[in-house]
């Protein structure tokens, strides 16, 4: 569905993003900023318990506080809700169970919110402490209690397993074997702008709610679920986020009470959260453990590889199948395996969910495959570019796993960066102390399948021309500071020859946009992007027609461009856009088209096979230097260097900010981020809680820290992308922790498998070093898991047909809302696995 | 949002009316200044003031003085200090400590004095009330009945969850322009409605998380005098970012040589490894003595036993504790007249060009 031509008059050029003026000069409204009449406000009574029962929840003396309007509790609410249908367990407010610290209890609603708060301490709650499960082995360890009734058994949320090939066979064969554990620790999105919400009863008695929210269609969907109303009589409106990262992606359960709250007291109702409740909200990185198996040949081919990943889930199942797959998905996609097995395990513990930040599940295991890489060239005495450029998977190709390579541009994004910064003097000649590392990586560019499984396009887009001359664009995609207003504006004004500022943009907006799925897995500029082009080419089609018709211009000749219509062969011969219009809706009516997107069906039809396939992935290659002060581990991160696949940039402006913000959030993870856990000591107290849940005391780097990054964009045109682009906002951040932890090695000669990669660790792993033992910090052991059999999928080089061998085929089912599911729908596949 | 709870507020005009007020006000009243450190700690119930008495309008606690020493009012700002081109060039150790003092923003705000006063800090005390709550609380605020002063608090209750077994709390001293002004001999006075006193300004700390000033609840801090320089004076802080973060180590020196290079003349300060700042005294070993390698490691070495680094602020203890080692001979190093290349990726860092304003 590409535009086809590379003459491009908007795309690819510089501009000023279409919302840029509000945001700089305060004008933009963020779901906070908005105030109604008659407005009271919420405040969450949240759990002080990791664990527990909730034996009596009383709000009898809060019910008489001043102010206090209405109090609610887990009793209004009997209907759980979650992002994925499969696991439908969170609870707006808790009922019988906490699990863990900050779990809403009650609300109360109040005039104000200093009221609100007065009553939150009137409210006694009576709980039964139960044992806490701190973190995934002890999760492992301990079966009972179970923090959740579902699940594969005991603490253990899911289990997945899968095998393309004979992995055991290759890895036999191979001549040499590496065997590295890894752990990245989790991280939290940090969002400048805490989630906020206002619930009211619109003028026609329909529910509304504004909410900063990436996903207003499911959050749409989880409020209909909830309170038990048809989705008609429910109007969500995405308020622009003030960043999110994958935070606001999720249903959330303050979303859900307001909503009740306003629909109870006929009045708008208010929440915004406190920073400390953001980190509650959290759906952060999974912490995770891997075992990461690679045999190569002598020159260093890679002829199979295992993983093992076990993850560190949190309180509630949120994306976490999803996250579990990804941490296996796309190991496949950037250099050629020709056998793949991957195991994942995620767990239950007393913590905030973990979910989708950017990158979704696929940053941890990038990090050991691209360390482990760095050692494999190490040990066989090869550059690690090369390594890597020799084996880099071939364009418009199938992988093991089924996945479908469109267009690859790594390998000009290795060459980029290896000249850019002078590499090849570089590596392993820098003095001691100093360093450079490289590492790759590949992105989705929006995921192949919905949350819920329907064969409904993912994005849709109505334009409506008029008489005025200004063209209205309608998408439910939502602005979260990515720019997804302004990819849209700029490709409808190329596409209608107009400059952006004539589109008025109406997106994220339930009653009024088209449904498109929401701002997830880089999705947007592909799938609504695409949809835009289809709307905008038959807008285009109607005016030309009236033009041509009235000028007598043949079709073929007339052109869209400088906000004029006109004939190419006689330019002076043309109209105004807006007479274009004015002679369009005169010949046929008043203009209004659609256009929607769809992604191609994926070639993997196992179970499993839904998490991963992507109409296009963008590719990326990153060369970080730094400098390391051999006596106390203090690490610097001097310059980074960053080539990008992106197919084609639609506003460099953007792109190039995309990007610096990528590798930003990748140093924060790398140097310094952890959404660490405090366990007091067993014997004296359950408490776990968040160690430091502060923009003080959470460590993300300041602008201090940044060096200077250095951007190559390398353009290709993607066959699936809108003009050709992939996406540009999470690929950039996945090589960097990678890049930083071997330029590290290449600095001082000690390897940190781990992120955050703290001085603490480097002057630890050089004293080992001195010692002469492994110079490395890491984990040193990875847990016994009872695997269930894996789904045996021959990679397409074998025979196979994208279905595994070991499985029975899978009937049709209609799910409760009436949406279809295709019977050789791969989504049916993951469902039923899901659900198993 | 987060919210304070309700309080009085007055706003006198000179320093006697708000030493009046303070002592009328009793253990419920507390005085504010830039707020910086306060009003956070209001929203988090950490401290519950019944009566605020800002100092916003009283002009006499505001200014710097050059006379034959150094005068600085209490209420002076950070900003103000760190444009003074004075301050800047004879007192670099003060210059240097409080042009690191959080963000730009908040140091236009935050006040020399309150800096000074400043609340000792630990990861499980700077918590708002609800994580507080889930950890059952702790020595330094224990419980919902005690969220009030510092002063009033029983040391009985609770627990220091830094050392479970500890009578003492463990919160450690976070002011940067503490051991600066320590290390320039700076001495302060305190005023009250009985009249004023003037005491070294390490007599001014405790050492205890708790109860960490030797102030008394009705005195207020006026003033701040140092002694004309004419030492070499510098400040080494540790922390994770180079903006916003308090010190995890901090160390102040101030040295006087003689024409051959003996030391005359040394006050050497840890700040961040304790409940108070640590003038050491282990600086006799480097009496008359020319600052050589051996002398700088080994003073360095002795007088790191004192960095006592807990696990309640930033980067791990151990890591705190062998960093401390490393600053203290850095600095030494660098008021020897070392050329800062040679110091280090972290010296140099420590000893970077610092702007007047940002």
């Amino acid at each position: 569905m590409s535009g086809g031509k590379r003459d491009f008059r908007i795309i690819g050029k510089p501009r000023r993003r279409v919302d840029g003026r509000a945001k700089v000069i305060g004008q933009t409204r963020f779901a906070d900023d908005l105030i109604f009449p008659r407005m009271l406000h919420c405040k969450l009574l949240r759990s002080r318990y990791p664990h527990a029962l909730l034996r009596e929840v009383d709000v009898s003396r809060a019910l008489s506080a001043p102010g206090v309007h209405l109090i609610l509790t887990g009793k209004d609410f009997p209907i759980t809700y979650g992002i994925l249908p499969v696991s439908q367990d969170e609870e707006p407010l808790c009922r019988e169970k906490v699990r863990m610290v900050g779990d809403p209890i009650a609300a109360v609603v109040a005039a104000t919110e200093e009221e609100a708060l007065a009553a939150l301490d009137l409210i006694d709650v009576e709980y039964e402490v139960l044992h806490t499960i701190s973190d995934a082995f002890e999760a492992l360890k301990v079966t009972e209690p179970r923090i959740h009734q579902y699940g594969d058994e005991g603490n253990v949320h899911k289990k997945v397993a899968m095998e393309f090939g004979d992995v055991d066979a290759s890895m036999a064969a191979a001549d040499h074997v590496f065997e590295d554990l890894f752990f990245y620790e989790g991280n939290t999105h940090l969002p400048i702008e805490q989630h906020a919400a206002v619930a009211l009863l619109d003028p026609d008695g329909k529910l509304c709610l504004y909410s900063s929210t990436q996903t207003p269609h499911y959050v749409h969907r989880a409020l209909a679920r909830t309170l038990e109303m048809p989705p008609h009589k429910i109007r969500v409106v995405a308020t622009p986020n003030g960043g999110g990262f994958g935070g606001k992606s999720d249903p959330f359960n303050h979303e859900i009470v307001v909503a009740k709250a306003a629909m109870i007291t006929g009045r708008p109702v208010k929440i915004c959260l406190t920073r400390e409740e953001v980190f509650y909200c959290h759906r952060g990185r999974h912490p995770v453990t891997m075992r990461m198996k690679t045999g190569v040949k002598n020159d260093g081919s890679i002829v199979a590889m295992d993983l093992e990943t076990l993850l560190d889930g949190g309180a509630f199942g949120s994306y976490g199948v999803a996250s579990t797959f990804y941490t296996g998905a796309l190991q496949t996609v950037t250099y050629h395996i020709p056998r793949y097995r991957f195991r994942g395990c995620r767990t239950f513990t007393n913590k905030p969910a973990c979910g989708p930040k950017r990158g979704h599940g696929t940053p941890q295991p990038r990090f050991g495959q691209e360390v482990q890489l760095d050692k494999i060239a190490v040990a066989l005495g090869k550059d690690p570019a090369d390594l890597r450029l020799q084996q880099i998977v071939p364009a418009h190709s199938i992988t093991a796993n089924w996945m479908r390579i469109e267009t690859i541009g790594l390998r000009e994004c290795i060459e980029k960066v290896v000249e850019g910064s002078g590499w090849r003097e570089k590596w392993q000649k820098l003095p001691y102390g100093r360093g450079i590392g490289l590492a790759c990586s590949s992105y989705l560019c929006g995921a192949g399948l919905p949350i819920y499984w329907n064969d409904l396009p993912h994005s849709g887009v109505q334009l409506k021309l008029d008489r005025s001359g200004l063209v209205t664009l309608f998408c439910g995609a939502t602005e979260i500071g990515q720019g997804s207003d302004d990819v849209l504006a700029g490709i409808a004004a190329e596409i209608l020859g107009i400059e952006p500022d004539a589109i008025k943009l109406i997106t994220g907006d339930t009653d009024l946009t088209p449904v498109d799925l929401g701002s997830y897995s880089s999705r947007v500029t592909l799938m609504a992007g695409n949809a835009a082009i289809e709307a905008a080419e038959r807008a285009r089609a109607i005016v030309a027609n009236a033009v041509g018709g009235k000028l007598g211009i043949p079709l073929g000749r007339i052109v869209f461009a400088g906000s004029r219509v006109f004939d190419a062969e006689d330019p002076d011969r043309g109209v105004t856009f807006q007479d274009a219009v004015i002679l369009a809706e005169t010949a046929s009516g008043t203009i209004g088209t659609t256009g929607s997107y769809r992604p191609p069906v994926s070639p993997a039809k196992y179970k499993g096979g839904g998490v991963g396939p992507s109409p296009s992935y963008s590719y990326s290659a990153a060369i970080v230097e730094v400098e390391v002060d051999p006596s106390t581990g203090w690490l610097s991160v001097d310059r980074v260097w960053i080539g990008h696949d992106i197919g084609q940039v639609l506003n460099p402006v953007l792109a190039r900010g995309q990007v610096e913000g990528g590798v930003y959030m990748g140093l924060g993870e790398a140097l310094m981020e952890e959404q660490a856990m405090r366990r007091l000591p067993p014997r004296l107290s359950h408490a776990l809680v968040h160690k430091f849940p502060s923009m003080l005391e959470y460590k993300s780097p300041t602008t201090l820290e940044m060096p200077e990054i250095i951007t190559y964009f390398i353009e290709e045109p993607e066959p699936n992308g809108p003009f050709g682009a992939k996406e540009v906002g999470q690929g950039p951040l996945l090589p960097i922790m990678p890049a930083v932890a071997n330029a590290v090695f290449d600095a001082v000669g000690v390897r940190i498998d781990e992120v955050p990669i703290t001085p603490e660790k480097i002057l630890k792993a050089l004293r080992e070093k001195e010692l002469g033992r492994s110079p490395r910090v890491g984990p040193t052991q990875f847990p016994t898991i009872t695997w269930p059999e894996a789904s045996k999928v021959p990679p397409p080089w074998e025979g196979g047909d994208g279905r595994a061998t070991n499985e029975k085929p899978r009937k049709s089912k209609v799910v409760a809302s009436g949406i279809r599911l295709a019977p050789e729908s791969p989504g049916m596949n993951i469902e039923e696995t899901i659900k198993k | 949002m987060m919210r304070a709870g309700l309080f009085r507020y007055q706003a006198p005009r000179n320093a006697h009316d708000a030493v009046s007020a303070l002592a009328d006000g009793g253990p419920g009243a507390m005085l504010l200044a830039g707020g910086t450190d306060l009003v956070p700690n209001m929203k988090r119930r950490q401290q519950m003031p019944e009566l605020l008495i800002s100092l916003r309008h009283v002009r006499e606690l505001r200014g710097i003085r050059h006379d034959a020493e150094l005068l600085i009012g209490a209420c002076t700002t950070l900003s103000e200090l760190v444009r003074d081109s004075r301050v800047r060039d004879e007192y670099p150790a003060l210059f240097r400590a409080a042009a690191q003092v959080a963000t730009p923003l908040i140091r236009n705000t935050a006040t020399v004095g309150g800096n000074l006063l400043l609340d000792t800090r630990c990861n499980y005390y700077n918590q708002n009330y609800d994580w507080r709550q889930a950890i059952d609380f702790c020595k330094k605020a224990p419980g919902p009945a005690a969220v009030a002063v510092p002063d009033v608090i029983n040391a009985e209750d609770g627990v220091c969850w830094v050392a479970p077994s500890s009578s003492r709390c463990w919160a450690v001293s976070s002011s940067d322009t503490a051991p600066a002004l320590i290390a320039l001999g700076a001495r302060v006075t305190l005023l009250s409605r009985a009249g004023e006193r003037e005491i070294p300004l390490e007599a001014l700390y405790h050492d205890d998380g708790m109860r960490y000033l030797t102030r008394r609840p009705d005195e207020m801090l006026t003033s701040i005098r140092v002694p004309a320089s004419g030492r070499s004076s510098t400040y080494w802080k540790l922390r994770r970012r180079g903006a916003f973060d308090f010190p995890v180590v901090g160390v102040a020196a101030s040295i006087r040589l003689s024409p051959t290079g003996a030391v005359e003349e040394a006050r050497v300060v840890l700040g961040a490894v304790a409940s108070r700042p640590i003038l050491l005294t282990e600086t006799e070993m480097l009496m008359g003595k020319a600052l050589s390698d051996e002398v700088i490691e080994d003073f360095a070495e002795q007088a790191s036993r004192y960095a006592k680094p807990l696990d309640n602020t930033d980067f791990h203890m151990t890591w705190r504790k062998a960093v401390c080692k490393t600053y203290l001979s850095g600095v030494l190093r660098e008021l020897r007249g070392d050329d800062p290349s040679t110091l280090g990726l972290l010296g140099r860092q420590a000893c970077r060009q610092l702007a007047p304003t940002w």
